[in-house]
Parts: structure tokens; sequence; C-alpha cells
């Protein structure tokens, strides 16, 4: 009975990673009924709760592994107090056991935060701590880029950080136009697997976008209009559609080249044959901040290697 | 509670299986077989299904024209699944059946003693510690499932099966539905705090058969073809148990120990069948019912019946399931369900009128 009462130790975050593509479903959802952070940032930040309306956070704690990323990113790293159970980038980050998923409102208000930063809300997080007068800022999953700058411009604006919000962002675009340029991938295509009961990304969801500017098309595409974005794929279609490349989303949770090899009937496919299944970072992959640069530069390389 | 005991009315008039109906069982399970290899996400064309088939007869060779990757789709792909629509189906359904009349109870279906409880509370542990991650030739979900769903069928047994003031049918289903709310508790609690795991025990519960193949059949299959066999051997003895406890007593047979029988046999096919592809709701209730209402209700025809008819409805609903949004698919739980929330209300409204 030990591993009811205990947390289950998880070889190299397992399942627990998991959770960043939870997060793009879900945020994938709430998207479509709120519709919040979209568009450019006119520098309104729409935080709820706490006594005024902006000023410099200083007491911030964040649930959200993304919006971690962009506080250190933007140097506002000594302004965050602790982060969720799940915010393991970068290294100084402080984490906590907070849950993103099951939060705890007074877990929470003993650190004393002036602000929290979460990608969805769960059992209405933002109302117990307006209750509480403690400022929330919701940012979900972005379904584009755009709404990663307004996400980096508003943290930017809370933290006091505006221009390094700024170069931040002019760095990144920057980076993604040098990849977007040469359209590495141009002509071929792919699946993108997030769990072996065939979960993908269509190109109109955050992950897909990223994958479209390298040139690549999408063989789930057909499906674009199911799920959100992410149809569970039939095993015969990704067959019949023979993807030159499969991304592997899921090896920290059990799934390698080789049991994809395994997979009745797969083993006849082009990407399986030629060696050109990859396996990409769960978090990289699965957030939408910062570092997605990074998750592009990875799959250009492996492309590149692919290509000779 | 089963106030139609003493009721001579109600003693089914044992029916013998007549030809015709079974040549209809068997051609309705060609048919549907046959539409489940040939349709789906990927055209592979009628014609070259039928060439490639015959292929694999001996002393015939056409050219069918299909790829070794099309070959692979139909051959390991849609093939094991319809075979594993029939074994699920077939077991599901004559499960249910059985159940119906060993509880003589209408709703009964195959997760009536904690089945579906017990499995995905099993699902859930193995989920959610990670037994066996990374090992790849076994998946523990599976085995974990089976082990659980028979550990708590036999926990609403061994709990309900006292000599006391209620009658033994009414005592087990009581004890069916502590069990279940006990094991979904649990499992409740354990998924709350590893709330990452929702969505793949999520998905087991729905069912499926999408990622099915010959490893799922070899599997199922032994389970199936006895657990079915004992259910169909049983199948008079089921008549005589719709007349009440007592008066089946009389009859010279031990209600006890015939009960246990037939509940063991249903109980381990269902968890067998539960372990590869998941909670698939309404197919135990659905088709012995449907069999019930258009061909009798003696058991003798109802069992045999429900053996053909019960897989061939889940070919069906696996081919929905795989085409209906296609090339993306919908958990095969949903379309059972689907069918089957307004089948009951036409059982409901037939039985009205009679």
């Amino acid at each position: 009975m030990k591993f009811f009462f205990s947390q289950p130790d998880f070889k190299g975050g397992g399942i627990m990673k998991f959770s960043s593509y939870l997060l793009l479903i879900l945020g994938a959802f709430s998207l479509v009924n709120l519709s919040c952070s979209s568009g450019a940032f006119d520098g309104q930040v729409p935080i709820s709760g706490g006594s005024s309306g902006v000023e410099i956070a200083e007491r911030i704690i964040s649930l959200s592994p993304t919006a971690t990323e962009i506080l250190f990113a933007i140097e506002a790293g000594g302004q965050v107090v602790a982060v969720d159970d799940q915010s393991n980038f970068p290294d100084e980050a402080p984490m906590t056991p907070l849950s993103g998923y099951t939060p705890n409102i007074e877990s929470i208000a003993e650190y004393q935060p002036d602000l929290v930063v979460a990608s969805y809300d769960p059992g209405d997080l933002v109302g117990g701590l307006e209750a509480l007068e403690v400022a929330t800022l919701l940012q979900p999953a972005a379904s584009s880029m755009e709404d990663t700058y307004v996400q980096i411009n508003e943290l930017g604006a809370l933290t006091g950080r505006q221009s390094e919000a700024s170069e931040l962002i002019e760095s990144i675009k920057s980076d993604l136009d040098e990849i977007a340029s040469k359209k590495i991938g141009k002509g071929l295509t792919y699946y993108h697997e997030i769990d072996n009961t065939l979960y993908s990304p269509t190109s109109k969801t955050f992950l897909g976008k990223l994958y479209s500017l390298l040139g690549l098309s999408n063989i789930a595409d057909p499906a674009i209009e199911s799920g959100f974005g992410w149809p569970q794929l039939s095993a015969e279609f990704i067959i019949d559609a023979d993807p030159d490349l499969i991304f592997l989303g899921n090896t920290d949770w059990g799934e390698s080249v080789e049991t994809v090899a395994a997979r009745p009937g797969w083993g006849s496919l082009t990407a399986v044959e030629k060696g050109q299944v990859i396996s990409v970072d769960t978090d990289t992959s699965g957030r939408w901040g910062p570092r997605v640069v990074d998750f592009l530069i990875f799959v250009r390389s492996a492309i590149e290697k692919i290509l000779g | 509670m089963i106030a139609s005991t003493n009721d001579k009315n109600c003693v089914v008039k044992p029916v013998a299986l007549n030809k015709l109906q079974l040549c209809l069982a068997v051609i309705a399970v060609l048919i549907t077989a046959f539409a489940g290899l040939v349709f789906g996400p990927a055209d592979l064309g009628m014609r070259a299904v039928i060439q490639e088939l015959l292929n694999r007869l001996p002393l015939v060779d056409f050219d069918s024209g299909l790829s070794s990757r099309q070959q692979a789709i139909l051959f390991e792909i849609r093939l094991p699944r319809v075979v594993l629509g029939l074994l699920v189906g077939s077991m599901l359904a004559t499960a249910g059946g059985a159940y119906q009349g060993v509880f003589r109870n209408p709703l009964a279906d195959p997760y009536l003693l904690g089945v579906a409880a017990g499995a995905g509370f099993g699902a859930t542990l193995a989920i959610v510690s990670g037994i066996g991650d990374g090992l790849g030739f076994l998946d523990p979900v599976p085995l974990a499932a089976f082990a659980g769903a028979l550990i708590a069928v036999a926990l609403t047994y061994t709990v309900g099966s006292g000599r006391g003031r209620l009658d033994q049918v009414t005592s087990l289903v009581l004890a069916g539905v502590a069990v279940a709310s006990f094991f979904t508790a649990v499992q409740t609690f354990v998924q709350q705090r590893e709330s990452e795991t929702i969505r793949q025990v999520y998905f087991f519960v729905l069912g499926q058969l999408r990622t099915a193949g010959w490893d799922e059949v070899t599997l199922l299959a032994p389970y199936t073809l006895i657990c079915i066999t004992v259910i169909f051997l049983a199948r008079r003895h089921l008549d005589v148990l719709t007349v009440g406890d007592e008066e089946a007593g009389s009859l010279g047979l031990n209600v006890r120990r015939m009960r246990l029988v037939i509940v063991v046999a249903a109980s381990l096919g269902t968890a067998a069948s539960v372990a590869v592809s998941g909670l698939i709701g309404f197919v135990g209730v659905i088709v012995p019912h449907a069999i019930r209402l258009i061909f009798g209700s003696s058991y003798r025809v109802i069992i045999p019946l429900t053996i053909f008819f019960g897989g061939a409805f889940l070919v069906i609903a696996d081919l929905v399931a795989r085409l209906i949004l296609q090339p993306a698919e919908i958990p095969i739980g949903v379309v059972t369900a689907f069918l089957g929330a307004p089948f009951f209300v036409v059982v409901l409204r037939t039985a009205w009128k009679n």
C-alpha cells in the first residue's frame, strides 16, 4: 500500500512531464472560450484581485512552468518566491511542492505573494485568491507566438522589467526569423506524437505552428477540426500517410524508437526504416516560453543530420 | 425485490434455437467482419482487400496491388481489431445475458459485481506507480486491471454470499454496489493525488480497440473461449433459474453452485476483456435485450445468438468510431453508449406495450 501515500518516484520525470502537453490541450480548450491574452499588448495587464492596479510585484508565485521560464528570462527571477512542482527550468527557480493542477489556496497564501501567475484556473483558484486580496494573472497556453509575446510583456509590466521583456521578444523574433528563413523541412511530412493513444497536434496548434516555421507539413491536418486541433488519429491513417519524420514527445513516458517500431504495422513506415524517428524534449516542445527557440534549433539540427 | 418469483406466467417456456436464427447470426458476423476489414481512413479498395484475403488461402495467387504498408494495415491493424471486436463483443454481451439470468435483473450488466471499478482501480494504480515503465515487452496496465477486476468480484462474492435475511441475489447486487463505490472512491483519491494521470485513466475507462494487435487477441482468446463455452453449456440452467431460487431448487438444481459457476465464468471473461479493451459500456445490456425482444426470452435462444450478435455489434461500433471523424477517432465506449442509451428507451417502451 506504500505507493498510495508517498509520491512515486518517476524515472526522469515520466508521467509528470506529460503535464506540459496536458496544459497545451487544456489551453487550446480554454482559448476557445476565453480568448484572453490574444492580440497585441496594449499596456493593460488583466490581473484580478489585489489592492490596486499595476504595480511592481516583489513576491511572485508562478504556478506555470512557462511563466517561470519567462520571469527568469526577463531577469525578474529575484522577485519570484516560489514556483510550482512542474517548474523545473531554470535550475535556480525556487521549486516547491505547490501544484498548478490542484492548487491549495492556503499553501499559496503562506508565501504571502503579491502576485500569482497561473496557466489555468482550476477549482476557482482566481476567486479564492481574490478573496485573500492576492493579485492573480492568468496566462493560458498560447495558441501562437503573438500570445507568448503578450504574456512576456504582461510579466515585464508587472515586474518593472519592460525593457528586458522587449529585448527578449526581439531576440526570440530574430531567432525565429532566422530559423524560418531557411524552411529546411520543406517537402517533408511529419507526425508528432504526444502519447501512445496517438494524440497529435495539427498545424493550428501552437506546436504545429512551430513545425510550420521549418517548412514541414503535418500529416494530422486532415483532422484539423477535431479535438481543438489535437485529434486522436487512427493508427492505419498514420501508416497510410507514411510520414517522413516521426517526433516522439513521449519518450519520458516509456515510448522509444524501438517501441514505435514494434507496434503492429509500424515497422513498414519510411521513418522507422530509415531511422527518422526523433525523440524531442517534452518540456521545450510542450511549453510556449522563450525555449521554443531551443526546441526548433534541436529539430532543425535533427533534420540537417537526416538530410546529410 | 423479485415479485415475479412465484408468478407462473413469468416462467420462460424453453424454446430451442432454430437453424434460421443461427444462420442469421452467422451472416451478421460475416458481414460486419467484412465491413470492418474493408472500410477505414486508409482507402484500400474493396476489391484489393478481397483479393488479398483470398491470397492467404493455399493455392490462390492474386496480385491485389496493395503495397507492403497497405498489407500491414489490413493484416496487422484491421484484422486483429475486427477479431478483438468479435471476442470482446461476444464476451461482454454473453456475460451480460448470463448476469441478467442469474440475477433475474434486466439491468444487470457485466460490470454489476464491481468488475469495472476493480479494473479501473487496478489500471490507475499501474499507471500512477509507473510499474513496468520502460520494460516495453510487458504492459502492466492490462494485468493490473485484470487483477483488480478479479479482486473486486471475489470481494463482492465473499461479502454478499452469506445466508441471512436477504436472498442471495439481492445481497450480491447490494454487495456489488458497495464494492464498486469503494473501489471508485479509492481510485478517485489516487487520481486526485496524481492529477497528471487523469487523462490516461480516462481513456482506459472509455475503452478502445484502437491500439489492438495480435498480442491482445492471443491474450484474450483463451479466456473468451472457455468462459463463453461454460455459459453456453449453462443456458438451460439459466432458464431454470428464472423461476426463482426456491423453485429452481425444488426442480433439483443446486442454485448456489450454479450461480457461482456462471458468475465466475462471466466475471473472468469480462475481466479479461476489460484488461485489453478498457470499459466498453452498454454492449452487455443492449445485445441480450435486443435478442430477447426479437427472438424470445429463453436462454437457449438468447445465449447462442448473443455470442454472435454481441461480436457483430461491437465490430460495427468500432467501425463507426473510426469512420465518423476520420482520420481522427472517437472512443468506442462513446459509440456504444450513444447507440445504447436510445435503445434503452425502446426496450422500455416495448415493455410497456406488452
